[in-house]
């Protein structure tokens, strides 16, 4: 017998969220969305939660199973089981609930528009197919299987205090346009995307890696979309900055020179944000935690040069 | 009141590309009960056919032949040719939306063999084509917001009707329980099919008949209900779809005996035979003992394509069957099951979408369908793999062309709002009110039991009396169900009991018109008459409602350029 501790909520009737415990065998096979039905039809008719394909492609059933974010559909109840044999049910993070484990998608979709999702094709469409080799819809090919479950969104650690980040949905639907052949506007995303709450806003912890349930992966995207930026020349921002910086001091001394990145991240010449340093700085110092003024490589130098070398960087 | 020039039901590829066309020029709403990204056509996976020839010489003539053929001849050719000739174009203005597909080595869109095309035809992107199509459409709704609104999470309950004239739907939205009316010049249902009827479907939790029910209520017939398709690879037990590109890309059907049975069914097609053929062989073995280890299941064996190639033409299958039977295809065969997949029957319209009342063409007024819940009929008795993609686009685009010619310079018809929405409001209390004795649960379950067992891949006179039988009780027992949740947010419980009462009454539907059609033709298969009768059934069948009970009348089969012939493979 298998325990489902699922977070209740309805403002109907009660302002507080709770939780709220239903005892079922899992039958043999049965998926947590099964499950999830099971506990709808035989226990308690009011539990909402939204489902349509039941075959991981139209994103409806995405929840929080022990913590993270994942497909009900796409799972077997069984190997959710923690120590205790219970499964813990709540709505996706970063959304607002509406009612149990439905949440208001309005922002999820809001920054999905924003990224300007759908092709600005470079000329008037020939009177067949615009080409396209097999190399070039590999660059793709990714990107487009994105289902929308909002399973990234919900577990995306930069969401969690930033509202303003685009989240890795948006984003990775962003790359299905910056890398595709077709389109004549890469420039002008890359640069889009470069601006605050874009790609460099990313704090590369990869979670949404883990909890994509299709090859989308939405990190590896940004880290594709971080390359063209950098390739067309898009560096007038602190991101770029900073990646060029921190790759920089690595192939000069194969190690981070921490007193110079902060500066070249803001830019030379951006004399408020390097003023905006001033406190920490002067904060580091009183708790003695300055780097070095003067950096050293390391020892093995020549071989991280080898390797830049070889690397053709 | 809310009003719209135009209000389209049904947000997936019909209804989007419907909605893409009317707003040229009018005012547009699409309401869905679900997300436009979260409709069932993307979970279409093999292709989207059209003869582009990029493979192997192909023209639309053959697809035609190749259409009607699979259809066991009850589709209207007129119908056909128009969709088959449009396919090309239809294709390439899709790629230039942006659609992803899978490319061959000069770069021209890839295309695979399906089954029943006597071609390679099947345009793809890798194994989730209707994923790839669904979304490019919507990225262009998205494009076009300023001019389509879209209604996330609206139900459709019922069809403003004055004499001859459609003037509205009644919705309510889901995530607040308020029920609303949309006053419109033309309505257009695009609410694809009903396969949750079946206990084993590949079809989604949203496929449930409300549109097909809706417009049956006004005194709208339903044409062909019994032809429903079985797709022969639905996962064992669970029905989820496993592509037909599997067998596209050359995999074998295996009884429990290893033995290829396809050679005894349809020696020159194999396992490329159409799909009620498939599923028919399928299920004879099954019932002949020579199931897998006895079991109601055959075995699809891809492991001699090898993993380079399943990886690349078949990657989310595989990993389907990994999700869902713990079974890798590279390395072992997979049980499958014939499952009901696609509805060849419903809402009856010409071919510019127009609904219609009868055999003498006589139209609703300002009343459109395309996609699955109508039935234009392009694909007869038995629809062809890769066709509903394809119908689904161009008949969507035709819609969206009539309702302009339509809709353009007309004004809206009279609305009582307080009288409409009151109906609705009534159908909501009438189920609140109820006194709880019987389980909805058990309902849905016996109803999905019965039309399985008794009105499934094959069929007779005494089945199907026991199955409309059941039905009728059920449908009483359905009055006296248990509900749980009577608050209006997001109440999830309130839809879906809608949506099997819906379903009660579809089911009935289907199971009369099998009784009615005595002979076996494409998708319907009477075992007490196994052979087709043209003679007496060459026609569509067209189902009313009346104070009476059903009334089936017919309509004539348009025939111009190939003459009814004996069907073998």
């Amino acid at each position: 017998m298998a325990t489902f501790r699922i977070k209740r909520f309805n403002p109907e009737k009660q302002p507080e969220p709770y939780f709220e415990e239903f005892e079922l065998d899992i039958p043999d096979g049965a998926t947590l969305l099964d499950c999830m039905n099971e506990i709808k039809w035989t226990l308690d008719g009011s539990l909402s939660y939204r489902m349509s394909c039941r075959s991981a492609i139209c994103g409806s059933c995405a929840v929080k199973a022990n913590g993270h974010a994942l497909l009900a559909c796409q799972r077997q109840g069984e190997h959710l089981l923690d120590n205790d044999d219970t499964i813990t049910l709540e709505p996706l993070g970063n959304m607002k609930p509406i009612k149990d484990l439905a949440v208001d998608f309005t922002p999820f979709w809001d920054k999905i528009n924003k990224v300007k999702p759908y092709l600005e094709p470079k000329d008037e469409p020939p009177a067949k197919e615009r080409h396209q080799s097999p190399e070039e819809f590999l660059l793709i090919d990714d990107s487009s299987t994105c289902i929308m479950c909002g399973a990234c969104y919900s577990d995306c650690n930069t969401l969690e205090v930033d509202d303003n980040f685009l989240g890795p949905a948006a984003l990775a639907k962003a790359q299905r346009f910056v890398g595709d052949s077709r389109d004549s506007k890469t420039l002008q995303r890359v640069q889009d995307l470069s601006e605050s709450g874009g790609i460099w806003d990313c704090t590369h912890c990869g979670e949404c890696v883990e909890r994509c349930p299709k090859p989308a992966r939405p990190f590896d995207r940004i880290k594709e979309i971080m390359t063209v930026a950098l390739e067309k020349g898009v560096h007038n921002n602190n991101g770029a900055r900073h990646a060029l910086s921190f790759t920089n001091s690595v192939k000069r001394s194969g190690n981070l020179n921490e007193n110079r990145i902060p500066v070249e991240s803001m830019g030379f010449f951006n004399i408020p944000g390097l003023l905006s340093l001033i406190p920490i700085g002067l904060r580091m110092l009183l708790k003695g935690k300055v780097p070095p003024i003067i950096h050293h490589s390391i020892e093995e130098v020549d071989d991280v040069k080898r390797i830049f070398k070889e690397l053709d960087q | 009141m809310i009003e719209h020039d135009v209000v389209i039901v049904g947000a997936g590829l019909a209804g989007m590309r419907c909605a893409l066309e009317a707003s040229k020029e009018l005012d547009v709403a699409v309401l869905t009960k679900v997300y436009p990204s979260r409709s069932h056509s993307g979970a279409a996976q093999g292709g989207i056919a059209a003869s582009l020839g990029n493979s192997e010489p192909d023209s639309w003539e053959e697809h035609m032949y190749d259409t009607v053929k699979g259809g066991d001849f009850l589709n209207d050719q007129d119908a056909v040719e128009e969709y088959v000739k449009a396919a090309p174009r239809i294709i390439y203005e899709l790629e230039h939306m942006g659609c992803v597909f899978s490319r061959t080595p000069e770069g021209k869109i890839a295309q695979r063999s399906f089954g029943g095309h006597s071609k390679p035809r099947a345009c793809f992107s890798a194994d989730r084509t209707g994923h790839a199509i669904l979304h490019a459409l919507h990225e262009q709704l998205i494009k076009n917001e300023k001019s389509v609104k879209i209604y996330n999470e609206w139900y459709m309950h019922s069809l403003i009707v004055d004499g001859d004239r459609c003037n509205g739907v009644v919705v309510s939205n889901i995530q607040t329980g308020e029920v609303e009316v949309i006053r419109a010049k033309a309505v257009v249902f695009c609410t694809g099919g009903y396969g949750r009827v079946y206990k084993i479907t590949s079809n989604a939790f949203a496929s449930t008949a409300d549109g097909v029910m809706a417009a049956f209520e006004v005194g709208i017939p339903l044409e062909d209900p019994e032809f429903v398709q079985f797709h022969p690879s639905g996962l064992f037990r669970q029905g989820i779809l496993f592509s037909e590109a599997a067998r596209g890309e050359g995999a074998y059907l295996l009884n429990g005996n290893g033995e290829r049975f396809m050679e005894n069914y349809a020696p020159s097609r194999m396992e490329l035979a159409p799909r009620d053929i498939v599923s028919r062989a399928e299920q004879s073995e099954i019932d002949a003992g020579r199931g897998v280890n006895g079991e109601d299941c055959i075995n699809l064996d891809l492991r001699h394509l090898g993993e380079a190639r399943i990886m690349e033409r078949l990657p989310q299958i595989r990993q389907l069957a990994i999700d869902f039977l713990g079974i890798d295809c590279i390395t072992h065969p997979i049980p499958i099951q014939p499952t009901a997949h696609y509805s060849m029957g419903g809402i009856p319209v010409d071919k510019d979408c127009h609904v219609i009342l009868d055999a003498e063409n006589t139209k609703m007024n300002g009343f459109f369908a395309a996609g699955e819940c109508a039935c234009v009929s392009v694909h007869g008795g038995n629809r062809l793999g890769t066709n509903s993609l394809l119908d689904a686009v161009v008949f969507g685009e035709r819609a969206g062309k009539s309702v302009l010619e339509y809709a353009r310079g007309k004004d809206f018809g009279n609305v009582n709002e307080g009288q409409e929405k009151t109906k609705v409001l009534e159908k909501f209390e009438d189920v609140f009110q109820r006194d709880g004795s019987e389980s909805y649960n058990d309902i849905r379950d016996e109803m999905k039991e019965i039309m399985m067992t008794h009105c499934g891949v094959y069929r007779d006179e005494e089945k199907l009396k026991v199955c409309i039988d059941t039905l009728k009780g059920l449908q009483v027992r359905f009055k006296k169900g248990k509900v749980t949740d009577k608050g209006k947010l997001f109440n999830t419980e309130i839809y879906e009991i809608m949506e099997l009462g819906n379903m009660l009454s579809m089911a009935e539907v289907i199971a009369a018109a099998a009784l009615y059609r005595k002979e076996s033709r494409g998708g319907h298969s009477r075992t007490d008459y196994p052979k087709r009768d043209d003679k007496n059934f060459l026609h569509h069948s067209m189902v009313y409602d009346s104070s009476d009970g059903f009334v089936i009348k017919t309509k004539p089969v348009i025939i111009t350029k190939f003459p009814v012939t004996e069907r073998t493979y």
